[in-house]
């Protein structure tokens, strides 16, 4: 049981931090850089990647010993593109407004190589029920990195945070608004594609400072005992 | 007797950073005063807000890297591109559009890819990218040059504008900016591109109130200082010709073909020569060591590539003028450049 709990426990944590989709893998960028311009946006497809991950990697998982070996991309490419098309009617049919603000970049989870990878690496190799967990997890840090990226962004180049957030959340979500300050003149290159690479690199940077950070802090407490050199060279 | 090893190159004058540096910032001086008469004391204040803030910024950040400040301070890098920033921008914009650009420029630009002489882009027109996609009204107010203006602009009214924005009678930076005829007038290359995408034709264009006998009142004396300082740092060796002379027959060739082909419809060599901020871009910004080509070829590559981006870019483009995409386009370009043109050691192959 202690084992089980272990590749959970290892699975979440390489999905959410270590083996972090968008910050070291570098995966899914381009939906990535192209619609954090709000949360609201970041968090919408990210949940749909979510959703797509965790479907394609079950089913992968469970036809993996039919497949043969030389047609698997094709098929891992074919069910992932069910779950897109399943998710993109659903998004079309309860969330209209999302579906136009996300446009083309729902049909274009498809290409996220995020997803592709994990069939590939992970769920063709491995048992259904690990396979789902790694797709939460992946998707998870993957949805974190894109509503911190589209926050950042947000507050750079609006003032607010979560505006229309209720194009996903439902009218209550409306109350979640929250203007961080005004200004006559936005940021607008925090909106604008290059203001996300900037982002982004400085996301990826920060999160390599506290990797190190946190290595440094591991290291010290280990006392050295240095031995003086009595002998020469 | 110890004969020392040293690397190439061997021959070379003993500037420091430093020197080189202040040569370029001295050199600036006479296109500062015709830019000052022209446009106002806010010039002034920009360069000294830019200053500032490049020297704050600056410590803070070596601060932070654990590195020693006044190394920083003392290569003088900061002053130049604290100091082409600010005459880049007009000179009545609001305080915080420079401070904004030179701490983007110092901070993000610079230091973040490893401080001096490892920066891949030109740091003042990066931070100038910034501030005009960001902030395009500000960035394309330009004040009208004095002579035109309805309303003087002493040295109290010109602080007042900047960090209120509006001076002490009231009146705001588009009210400064409205013309004898009442209309606000645009810089001479926007007025230029605005006409010809009417179908006005240039002589048509060219009959109003901003132009003068030269071209824009104002800008064409702007660039004659400009280019004078160019001249010296070309005489005091501090750059070497192939930049700025690959930058001006970069755009200039073009813009005579495309003239004579198309007289009434296209932008004179002359305007364009004298207009926007070509001679600083020739001769100031293109020439930065850090991110120009290293050899003589390949500067001058890197020249001509400049000047035809400009050409393109103010004709084609959405923009009315283009130097500081144009090198920052070109300072990517680079080290391919780099690569293909570097000259072939002594002894070493090449061609027979």
């Amino acid at each position: 049981m202690s084992q089980t709990t272990s590749v959970y426990k290892e699975l979440a944590w390489q999905g959410l931090w270590k083996n972090n989709a968008g910050l070291v893998q570098l995966l899914g960028l381009c939906p990535l850089l192209a619609v954090t311009s709000n949360i609201t946006n970041g968090l919408g497809l990210g949940l749909a990647t979510l959703l797509v991950l965790i479907g394609s990697n079950i089913t992968v998982s469970l036809i993996r010993k039919y497949v043969p070996n030389e047609i698997r991309i094709p098929v891992f490419v074919m069910v992932i593109a069910t779950f897109v098309t399943v998710v993109q009617l659903l998004i079309n049919a309860y969330l209209f407004t999302l579906y136009q603000a996300l446009g083309i970049f729902i049909p274009l989870i498809v290409t996220n190589c995020l997803i592709i990878g994990r069939a590939e690496a992970y769920a063709s190799k491995n048992s259904w029920h690990h396979s789902a967990f790694d797709g939460l997890m992946m998707g998870l840090g993957f949805t974190l990195v894109l509503v911190i990226l589209g926050g950042i962004r947000e507050i750079l180049g609006n003032g607010t945070l979560f505006d229309g957030a209720d194009l996903l959340l439902g009218d209550w979500a409306t109350s979640l608004r929250i203007d961080v300050f005004s200004v006559d003149y936005p940021l607008l290159l925090a909106i604008l594609p290059p203001g996300a690479f900037i982002v982004m690199g400085f996301i990826i940077a920060g999160k390599n400072w506290l990797d190190n950070y946190r290595a440094a802090r591991a290291k010290q407490p280990q006392k050295q005992v240095t031995r003086a050199r009595v002998t020469a060279q | 007797m110890t004969f020392k090893l040293a690397a190439s190159p061997h021959t070379h004058n003993r500037r420091t950073t430093q020197q080189v540096m202040r040569w370029v910032y001295l050199a600036l001086i006479p296109g500062v005063l015709i830019q000052t008469y022209f446009f106002g004391f806010g010039v002034y204040v920009q360069i000294l807000l830019a200053l500032v803030t490049a020297w704050l910024s600056e410590a803070a950040v070596m601060h932070l890297r654990n590195r020693p400040v006044r190394h920083a301070w003392q290569d003088h890098t900061a002053i130049v591109t604290a100091v082409l920033l600010a005459i880049a921008i007009p000179a009545l914009a609001p305080w915080w559009i420079i401070v904004i650009g030179t701490l983007f420029a110092i901070v993000v630009v610079k230091h973040i890819y490893g401080g001096v002489g490892q920066n891949l882009f030109n740091p003042a027109m990066a931070g100038y990218v910034l501030l005009l996609i960001s902030f395009p009204v500000q960035l394309t107010s330009w004040p009208l040059p004095t002579e035109l203006a309805q309303l003087p602009l002493p040295f109290a009214d010109t602080l007042s504008i900047i960090f209120t924005g509006f001076t002490q009678a009231g009146h705001s930076l588009e009210q400064l900016r409205i013309g004898v005829d009442g209309i606000t007038m645009a810089t001479p290359l926007d007025s230029l591109r605005h006409d010809l995408s009417q179908s006005l034709t240039l002589s048509e264009s060219l009959a109003k109130p901003i132009f003068g006998s030269l071209g824009g009142i104002g800008w064409a004396w702007v660039n004659v200082g400009f280019l004078l300082g160019g001249l010296i740092l070309l005489k005091q060796r501090i750059i070497s010709w192939h930049i700025p002379g690959g930058v001006l027959v970069g755009l200039l060739v073009p813009a005579a073909i495309y003239w004579l082909f198309n007289p009434d419809q296209a932008i004179t060599p002359l305007l364009h020569a004298l207009s926007g901020a070509t001679m600083l871009g020739a001769f100031f910004i293109a020439t930065d060591p850090v991110t120009a080509a290293t050899s003589n070829k390949g500067r001058w590559v890197f020249g001509l590539l400049i000047g035809g981006l400009i050409f393109v870019i103010r004709t084609w483009g959405g923009y009315p003028d283009a130097v500081a995409f144009a090198v920052l386009l070109a300072n990517m370009t680079v080290p391919v450049i780099d690569k293909y043109t570097q000259p072939i050691a002594y002894g070493h192959g090449g061609r027979p």
